[in-house]
């Protein structure tokens, strides 16, 4: 599978590399398999929407809460 | 007790204190640790005053010092403070949890959180994503937070804790998937009376 399909990724594997991504800077290769996965599946979006949301309600907690409310 | 022009200010700082435990105890996970952190910020904050009178918020200012002040204290405590001695439950990949067919691929679409910049206006909502931050297991708190309210790369979050990258991640992965399912669960799956 991995031999033919060197850039095919699970639901399960992108939705670890969404969250990585987060803390980290990704592989060029995870980056490409991500970006295919991404462009031909219609939950993973949803989940990356997720994750997106999440990094701007830290961010703008940290706002909210330091300016006193 | 000495009385010196400054009473005012000390009395201000005073008033600041509830708030600033908050975050400390966000971050330490740790009554008392976050006693001292907070009472090291409050006395720097005394010992010089006029740092503040260019400043026209004194509680950014004093978070400002208070950030440094729990940063020197999980470095002095970094073996406790990374100690993860949490039940297998709070050691379990949340991934697990999520609803994937044997092949890996989603057996039901992730919920569409619908429209979030509303809910980013909403009061409630930080409450929530406070709360559920709050019941992560200390490690992945304290780590999550690092991140995300200390703003400190990776790279940085290691080196001051002597943690490999890789524990990192794993710690940080689980943080942000029940930080996630938290949210999905008690907010954005809740009846839509916001």
């Amino acid at each position: 599978m991995t031999a033919a399909y060197p850039f095919r990724r699970t639901c399960k594997e992108v939705s670890a590399l969404l969250i990585a991504r987060e803390d980290r800077a990704l592989p060029l290769r995870e980056r490409l398999a991500l970006r295919l996965h991404m462009a031909m599946c219609q939950a993973c979006p949803r989940f990356e929407r997720q994750v997106l949301t999440l990094r701007n309600a830290m961010k703008q907690w940290r706002n909210y809460s330091e300016a006193g409310e | 007790m000495p009385s010196h022009p400054s009473t005012d200010f000390e009395q201000q700082l005073v008033e600041q204190r509830s708030y600033l435990m908050r975050f400390a105890r966000l971050q330490l996970r740790n009554d008392a640790w976050a006693e001292d952190a907070v009472s090291e910020t409050l006395l720097a904050a005394l010992a010089k005053p006029q740092a503040f009178e260019a400043r026209s918020q004194l509680k950014t200012w004093l978070v400002g010092i208070l950030k440094h002040k729990i940063i020197d204290a999980m470095r002095q405590r970094q073996r406790e403070v990374t100690f993860d001695s949490g039940s297998d439950d709070d050691n379990a990949d949340p991934l697990e949890h999520m609803a994937f067919k044997t092949d890996g691929h989603f057996a039901e679409k992730p919920a569409d959180w619908g429209n979030p910049e509303q809910d980013l206006k909403s009061r409630q909502f930080f409450a929530i994503l406070e709360a559920c931050t709050d019941k992560l297991p200390a490690v992945q708190g304290r780590l999550f937070l690092m991140r995300e309210w200390l703003e400190m790369s990776s790279e940085e979050i290691c080196k001051e804790l002597a943690l490999t990258p890789t524990n990192l991640y794993v710690q940080l992965h689980r943080a942000r998937l029940r930080l996630r399912e938290c949210l999905d669960l008690n907010w954005f799956s809740q009846a839509p009376t916001r």
